[in-house]
This record gives C-alpha cells, sequence and structure tokens, in this order.
C-alpha cells in the first residue's frame, strides 16, 4: 500500500445524568473527565505520550484525535485506544463529583446524534499529493462516500412523519452539500479544509467529515482501508467513469433510509444504481488497479473483507451482524423487540440504540455483544492497551511521544503542536518537525542522550 | 390463501429449514449457541439500560459538534 498518513479524530457525546435535582454545567462535567487523563491541571488540549491529542471540541465535547499512523491497522487500534482512555477517566470523575457531594452517571457515547437532532462527527484525515487535480479528487470520491455507509453506517432510529424508522447511517441526513470549507453549518460531503501539517508544498490534507463513528473494527478497517486505496488510484489517475450522481446530498439520504439496500439512486446521465452495484464498480476498479502495481498483503486483505462484505450487502445483509455496526445494532434491537412485544417507537428500544454506543465497557451494548462472542474483531485488546502509551513506531508521532515522555520525566513544562515541541523557559529552542513520515529527529535524540549524560 | 393452507405451508417450510439444518450438526450447534448467547445478551440487557429510559432519552441533548 502507498505510504501515507491517516488519522482519525472522535468527538463524543456526553452527559451526567443527576440523581436528584442537580444542575451542573456540562463544561464542568468535562473537567472532571479531563482530570482523569491530566491530573491537577485543567488543560483543554492536551497531546499525550502515544502522541495523541485529546481536547474539548465545539459544543463541549470530549475529542480524541489519534497519532499520525502509517497502516490503516494503527488507524483501527489508536481509536479504540482513544475510547479506552476516555473510559479511564470516568471513574475519576465519578469520584470527583462524589466529592463534590453530588451524586450521578457520567456517561459517554461513541455516536453522532443526540436526541433533538444535533450532530457532531468522527473525522477522518488522510495526507494526500498535492499535485493531484482537486476537482478530480471531489469527482472521484462523492459517489464513493455516498455509498460507503452501507458497510460503515452506525444505523439511528428516527421519526419520519411521526413514525419510527430504522436509517443505516448517522450522520447522513446531517449533510447538505457536496463540497463546503464548512464543518459546523453546511457540512459536507467533501470538506475542503486543508492544513496538512506537513509540507504544504508537496501534501495536501484530505478531510472528511461524512462519515458515523464506529463501534465496530472491522468496519473502521474497512471504512479507512477502502478510502486508502481509492485515494491512491486517484492520484494514479485510475479513474471510475460513469458514477456521477444526479443529486448526490439527495442519494445519501436515500441510501440510508433504505435498508434492504435495493433502492436505486439516479445517476447524472438518467441510469439509476444500487449502493452495492456503484461499490462494485470502485472493488472491479481496485482489482484491475491493484493487479497493475506492486502486490502487498494488507491491499490484499483490504480488498477480500470488501468483496466479502458487498457479496453478504447482496445476500442477506443480516448475515453482517458480527461485522457492521447498524446491522449488529439492527439485530439486537430486532431480538430485543421480539422479547419484549414491543415496536422500534418503544422507549427502551430508544435507548438500547444510544448505550449501544457507550464506552463504558460494563454498561455498552456493542461491549455486551463482544463479550457474548458475537462481534468479528480486527485488534487484539494487547494492541489496544500498548497503543494507550505508546505511539505508531514508524511516523512523527514517535518523536513526539519521546518528547513528551522525557519532558514528563524531567518535570519541564512544554508546548506541543502537530509540527512542533517545544520546553519551556528551560530550552527555548523550538524543534520544528514538518515530515509526517520521519520517526527520529535527531534534536530531539540530541536533547534525550544530553539528559541521559547528565546522570 | 385459507388460513388452514397457509398454517400447512408454513410448517412444511419449518420442517424442510429443520431437515436442512439437521444436514449439518455443526450449523446446529452453531445456531444454538447464538441463540444462547443471545438471550444471555438480551437478560443482561435490562440490567445495564436505565430504568426510566424514555426520560434519559428526551434528556440526550447536546450542543452540535462539528
Amino acid at each position: 500500500m502507498k505510504n501515507r498518513i491517516f488519522g482519525l479524530e472522535t468527538e463524543y457525546g456526553l452527559i451526567f445524568t443527576p440523581h436528584g435535582k442537580v444542575y451542573l454545567p456540562m463544561e464542568k462535567i468535562l473537567g472532571y473527565v479531563f482530570e482523569g487523563l491530566i491530573p491537577n491541571s485543567w488543560p483543554s488540549n492536551a497531546f499525550l505520550s502515544n502522541g495523541a491529542r485529546f481536547y474539548q471540541d465545539t459544543g463541549c465535547h470530549p475529542e480524541y484525535a489519534t497519532p499520525e499512523c502509517d497502516q490503516v491497522f494503527d488507524a483501527v487500534v489508536h481509536d479504540k485506544a482513544g475510547e479506552r482512555l476516555l473510559e479511564r477517566c470516568l471513574p475519576v470523575a465519578q469520584k470527583r463529583l462524589q466529592e463534590e457531594g453530588l451524586s450521578g452517571d457520567i456517561y459517554i457515547y461513541k455516536n453522532n446524534t443526540d436526541s433533538m437532532g444535533n450532530t457532531y462527527g468522527c473525522h477522518e484525515n488522510y495526507l494526500m499529493r498535492r499535485d493531484v487535480d482537486f476537482w478530480k479528487v471531489t469527482e472521484q470520491l462523492i459517489p464513493f462516500f455516498v455509498t460507503r455507509q452501507i458497510y460503515a453506517g452506525a444505523g439511528k432510529i428516527l421519526k419520519v412523519a411521526g413514525r419510527s424508522h430504522y436509517f443505516i447511517s448517522q450522520r447522513a441526513q446531517h449533510i447538505h452539500e457536496k463540497t463546503s470549507s464548512s464543518t459546523t453549518s453546511s457540512r459536507s460531503i467533501i470538506n475542503t479544509r486543508d492544513e496538512p501539517h506537513a509540507d504544504a508544498e508537496k501534501y495536501r490534507r484530505l478531510h472528511i467529515i461524512v462519515g458515523d463513528s464506529n463501534m465496530s473494527e472491522y468496519a473502521t478497517y474497512l471504512k479507512v482501508g477502502t478510502t486508502a486505496i481509492i485515494l491512491a488510484m486517484i492520484e494514479d489517475k485510475f479513474y471510475v467513469d460513469g458514477v456521477e450522481l444526479d443529486d448526490p446530498v439527495k442519494a445519501m439520504r436515500e441510501i440510508s433510509r433504505d435498508t434492504t439496500l435495493k433502492k436505486r439512486v439516479r445517476l447524472e446521465k438518467g441510469k439509476e444504481m444500487s449502493a452495492i452495484d456503484i461499490q462494485r464498480l470502485y472493488l472491479e476498479k481496485a482489482k484491475e488497479y491493484l493487479s497493475l502495481v506492486e502486490e502487498d498483503p494488507i491491499s490484499r486483505d483490504i480488498l477480500e473483507r470488501w468483496e466479502f462484505v458487498l457479496d453478504e450487502l447482496s445476500e442477506d445483509p443480516n448475515r453482517l451482524d458480527r461485522e457492521i455496526d447498524w446491522i449488529a445494532k439492527r439485530g439486537l434491537i430486532q431480538s430485543y423487540m421480539n422479547k419484549k412485544g414491543c415496536g422500534l417507537d418503544d422507549a427502551r428500544v430508544a435507548m438500547l440504540d444510544l448505550q449501544y454506543h457507550d464506552i463504558n465497557q460494563d454498561r455498552g451494548l456493542y461491549y455486551l455483544l463482544d463479550r457474548g462472542g458475537m462481534i468479528e474483531r480486527i485488534a487484539a485488546e494487547e494492541d489496544i492497551q500498548r497503543a494507550i502509551d505508546s505511539p505508531p513506531q514508524t511516523t512523527r508521532a514517535k518523536t513526539r511521544g519521546d518528547f513528551i515522555r522525557f519532558a514528563k520525566a524531567k518535570n519541564r513544562s512544554y508546548t506541543v503542536d502537530w509540527t512542533y515541541l517545544k520546553l519551556n523557559g528551560y530550552w527555548e529552542e523550538t524543534i520544528l518537525c514538518m515530515d509526517p513520515f520521519s520517526s527520529e529527529n535527531v534534536r530531539v535524540n540530541e536533547l534525550i542522550a544530553a539528559a541521559e549524560a547528565q546522570k | 390463501m385459507k388460513k388452514q393452507d397457509k398454517k400447512r405451508d408454513e410448517k412444511q417450510v419449518a420442517e424442510k429449514e429443520a431437515a436442512e439444518v439437521e444436514a449439518n450438526p455443526e450449523v446446529v450447534e452453531k445456531g444454538k449457541k447464538i441463540k444462547e448467547d443471545l438471550d444471555k445478551v438480551m437478560d443482561e440487557i435490562d440490567d445495564v439500560l436505565e430504568e426510566n429510559a424514555e426520560e434519559f432519552v428526551k434528556n440526550y441533548v447536546q450542543k452540535g459538534g462539528e
């Protein structure tokens, strides 16, 4: 697979349910959650020793940005590590609440919508070559992203004309434009925000805000993996022709609404195709492309799973209740409704729709399924636990992690961002790290070596 | 279709399916296991679901994010 940097940013939903009548501003709750991560301070923006960034985002959401990953698998593992980190903060925050005489529970959800129709996102970032025509990128990617939800969607019950209906995607109803630079007002299929955190003459950053947050590692792996393959194809001018959609925003909603996956959406040239058919065109082109470039096991693995998923979706989507979030959750909801004899509009079912995304492994229903051996995992729990403290070893995140660990061990205050590192006061020079592919930095190594020598 | 006919058809389908499943003990085992696991999960769900689901869901309001 082509050399590329990946990163996922996940905004989490946060709620405090008091026992009794207490009001607490969300800022305060979020402050307690952060304390669990970095004691005795109130940082609203912190880089961690695994190279990731943890901060308070627009709308008072905790947000976790994975470190720079150069493997799809690492992006999956580090995304999960973010969940575990937040989960670890929960008992600390609960304890702080108790100390203040407040009783209640904090819930953190990895989903994309609340009960009022507000949304928060999971953003994917891909480093791309700058010299590729961005218009072509947009043209090639829009039909892909519109249809990708059939395996990357996280499912959601919404009311349509007063009746509850199960949708494939959480995010689809909140996308209003084909392309836009905004991430909060007119959310778009292709976001044009372009901060490469690298040499901007060589690279641009593709910032994708259209996807759902996934509980399923399999879904995360597939959504990042397939996108990476399509990007490589675009960079090599290997295009999929004839899939431009007549109205992509509308098509996205139509696809999300039809869980039978039979809905055919209108193409520009008047033809109609289903989401599965459109994904198959991309898959076939990807196979052709990968047969021409140097063979690698990761691309092959992604391709095989992609084909498997499309085949199963064509036969019977229910077969993917171990792999795909919207299907796993729907299976759970269906079993629950059968058992209780209730309908999709029952409050307990709405609760279930939410609780699937609870990151607390004792409460979250995704984790309940996982404990029952009913979820197909990609990462081993040891890998996820390691990623909580350890950055990917082959990208700039390693340098950042080394630096932060060093500064902490020396009890130095420091300022860090994606592209620079600085020890405050003592050694004031700023170390620039503009190359995200470089895992070693001479000056960071010197700094650490000098400190070692003094011992 | 008369009600009885429908019933008979359903029964035939059920028998046919049962016969197919019986052909492969592994599938039977797997199906049984999944059923048991799912039953267990269903029993556990009520333990983790909030007692007052309606109130909880209604109160789940976030400020819009990105």
